[in-house]
């Protein structure tokens, strides 16, 4: 059986979890990545109270928890939140981000969103949590004025959205509805407007386009509270007695779905899923059994199991995850039943690197990382083998391995339900650029034949696009801003929401960047968001620079420079002034602009770098693009 | 299976952790409101650690009509 709110894809949290919470904190290198490893593990309501209340002394002390990101989380909730806030916290490291945790006194929803000065939006929060349930909307009875009633449950909602949006910054986040068990008519619940079940399904409908409109995100606990069990996942009991509004078994699982979301905010989603062969792929040792003989396709139930786990892995593929396979097996065995079997789903040309060979996992991990230039922290590693998954865990801790039960029937859901490729919109690009880290491999080859990388680029029929900010690129705009740490200069992050505010201001440069080459079509992979300066009305001030570290080497930089200033230059502007925020992962483009051509102006105690350009002694290069552009 | 006494034991260790205060100590005839800090948000997560830990369920008005812990020790031992 699967149970989803125990949570079986994390192991059990060590004999001497409390010895080594305690630990981490005397660690040299600081308590961010011990924490970090603490929080993967299952952890009982004490394990989670024991680390929230370390958690929270080391960020009142001001430690530095990196690798975990700060964030500053506002709950509002209609029901007793306490008992959700420590796994809450705990569930916040096991995605990425170090929780800063305010929860709104219980029940205060309304007063506390008209309330700007309330304790809980005195950090300037990074995100509100709106969280409320069935009775909190009187959705929790038959109604003989559905229509009505509907209405006015939305119609609260959307006044505690609208006045959280009053102050802007704070990225929205709130709740669905779950539907509880048992029912009035039976069958024809659904259909009868007036039933629970329909009024819910109605406000859930209605909620959505809400938060569109709004720019609020949506934590789907309908269709969390659905997979549990709509029975399991409330209980009346607690209710009664504490307000509680879910039982209690599934708090760890409901505060994980939050921290999915907000680690999703902070660009802590997993982007790569990297399958073992043997009897996770397929049943068997190909290597012993021979093709013939491994169990993969219908017609054998055991086929079938990992059929299905083909699926999922193409199915995320499809919705924009890179696949990789590490193996321990001759590289020609492995990728035999990839290229001849009949029955396999996944093919050669669905996995961007293939890692089959005798050295341990570890190290074939680190460098399917490197080959596709992402960090270690972006990468799932499924394995049947409980060494190899103990053995990955220890050397690679960053790295997220699920535990996986003794039949292989269950691994896709196992896998599935932990969250780990967590998204907050989804774009067809998403998908264009999987197959891009795939044909990287094509253009090693065109490298190799052209006689230096000049020739090389131009044999690659760049094309790129540069625009200003729109509706259709917000949502790849705001992810690339969360999401990339490498290529940005000043590693500002920006919600959805403020992406589009930004897009509303009247002087303001923005610029979304599109290449494609003719292998594939990268999609969006850079930004830039320059402001008129403070002080030189003649002049712009990068506030935001990045680009996708997919296209390093290509001389992308160089063109999104002769972008920016050509657009400045058509606003009258004759100086471009722009900085560089160190931060533990940008190292590489700490001499970028000196490199473009600005001039260094100072260079700050703290490692801040500033620029400045002429652009009347500005000259474009030579580049090896063909050019769209589209003005506003 | 469990004496009284290693109920009251484990219950201590679990109010301990919940309270973080390592001093607390209980007796049978201890009541919450004579404990720092057992309020009635620490009684909610303190009565869920108690379930948890040993794997029982109260009902609603085996919890509304505990007085002291002398009764929530019989309570685990009536479950286990």
């Amino acid at each position: 059986m699967f149970v989803p709110w125990q949570m079986p894809w994390l192991p059990n949290a060590p004999e001497d979890f409390r010895a080594r919470l305690k630990a981490a904190r005397t660690l040299a290198e600081g308590p961010g990545a011990a924490l970090a490893q603490l929080a993967l593990h299952r952890l009982n309501s004490t394990q989670a109270r024991t680390f929230a209340r370390m958690l929270r002394d080391l960020i009142s002390e001001g430690v530095s928890l990196a690798p975990l990101a700060p964030f500053r989380l506002a709950v509002l909730s209609s029901a007793t939140f306490d008992t959700i806030e420590d796994a809450l916290v705990a569930a916040g490291a096991r995605h990425g981000v170090a929780l800063d945790l305010r929860v709104a006194e219980y029940d205060q929803i309304i007063q506390t969103a008209f309330n700007p000065a309330a304790n809980v939006f005195a950090t300037k929060p990074d995100a509100v949590f709106v969280h409320f349930d069935h009775r909190w909307l009187a959705l929790d009875r038959f109604s003989t004025d559905p229509a009505g009633t509907v209405d006015a449950a939305l119609d609260q909602v959307s006044m505690v959205l609208r006045a959280l949006s009053e102050a802007p910054g704070a990225q929205i986040i709130v709740s669905n509805v779950a539907t509880p068990p048992g029912g009035l008519f039976g069958s024809i619940d659904r259909s009868v407007a007036g039933t629970q079940r329909a009024q819910i399904a109605a406000f859930n409908h209605g909620l959505h386009d809400l938060a569109l409109a709004m720019g609020a995100l949506i934590l789907d606990v309908a269709g969390l509270a659905e997979q549990v069990g709509t029975a399991t996942w409330f209980d009346p009991v607690m209710w009664n007695l504490y307000k509680l509004p879910i039982a209690s078994d599934c708090a760890p699982l409901f505060a994980d779905a939050v921290a999915r979301m907000v680690g999703a905010l902070r660009g802590k989603a997993r982007k790569c899923l990297v399958l073992d062969c043997d009897n996770t792929l397929w049943g068997g040792v190909i290597g012993d059994d021979g093709m013939e003989n491994i169990l993969i396709g219908s017609g054998n139930p055991e086929g079938e199991s990992f059929l299905a786990v083909q699926q999922l892995a193409l199915d995320l593929k499809k919705r924009g995850i890179i696949l990789a396979v590490c193996s321990k097996n001759f590289d020609e065995t492995a990728r035999q039943p990839f290229r001849e079997h009949a029955d396999m789903l996944l093919r050669e040309s669905d996995i961007a690197v293939f890692q089959a060979n005798w050295t341990d996992k570890p190290s074939n991990l680190e460098a399917i990382a490197a080959t596709l230039e992402i960090g270690l922290d972006s990468l799932v590693f499924l394995d049947d083998n409980s060494a190899e998954r103990a053995q990955v865990r220890v050397a690679l801790p960053m790295v997220a391995v699920p535990e996986l039960p003794a039949d292989p029937a269950y691994y896709p859901l196992y896998l599935a339900s932990a969250g780990y490729f967590e998204a907050l919109a989804y774009s067809t690009e998403d998908s264009a650029r999987v197959d891009s880290y795939i044909a990287n491999a094509q253009r090693a080859e065109v490298k190799q034949q052209s006689r230096d990388l000049g020739d090389y680029l131009r044999a690659l029929d760049m094309m790129l696009t540069t625009q200003p900010f729109d509706v259709q690129g917000r949502a790849r705009i705001s992810q690339l801003i969360n999401k990339s740490n490498q290529f940005n200069l000043t590693t500002r992050r920006y919600s959805e929401a403020e992406v589009r505010t930004v897009e509303d201001e009247a002087d303001t440069l923005t610029l979304q960047v599109r290449l494609k080459d003719k292998f594939s079509d990268f999609g969006m992979i850079g930004v830039v968001i320059a402001r008129p300066h403070a002080d030189d009305p003649d002049a712009l001030d990068v506030d935001t620079w990045l680009m996708s570290c997919r296209v390093l080497g290509r001389r992308v930089e160089e063109a999104m420079l002769e972008a920016v200033v050509e657009r400045a230059r058509k606003a009258g502007k004759s100086r471009l002034y722009a900085r560089y925020l160190p931060t533990p992962k940008n190292g590489m483009v700490r001499t970028l602009f000196d490199t473009l051509g600005l001039e260094l102006i100072s260079e700050e105690a703290d490692g801040e770098r500033r620029y400045r350009l002429d652009l009347t002694g500005y000259t474009a290069p030579d580049l090896p693009f063909s050019r769209e552009q589209t003005a506003r | 299976m469990f004496t009284d006494d290693e109920i009251l034991s484990r219950i201590t260790d679990v109010v301990r952790d919940q309270l973080d205060d390592d001093d607390i100590t209980l007796t049978q005839t201890t009541e919450a409101n004579k404990i720092d800090g057992w309020d009635s948000l620490a009684h909610v997560r303190i009565m869920i650690a108690v379930e948890e830990e040993f794997g029982v369920r109260f009902q609603t008005s085996e919890i509304t009509s505990l007085k002291n812990v002398g009764g929530l020790v019989a309570l685990v031992r009536s479950k286990l």
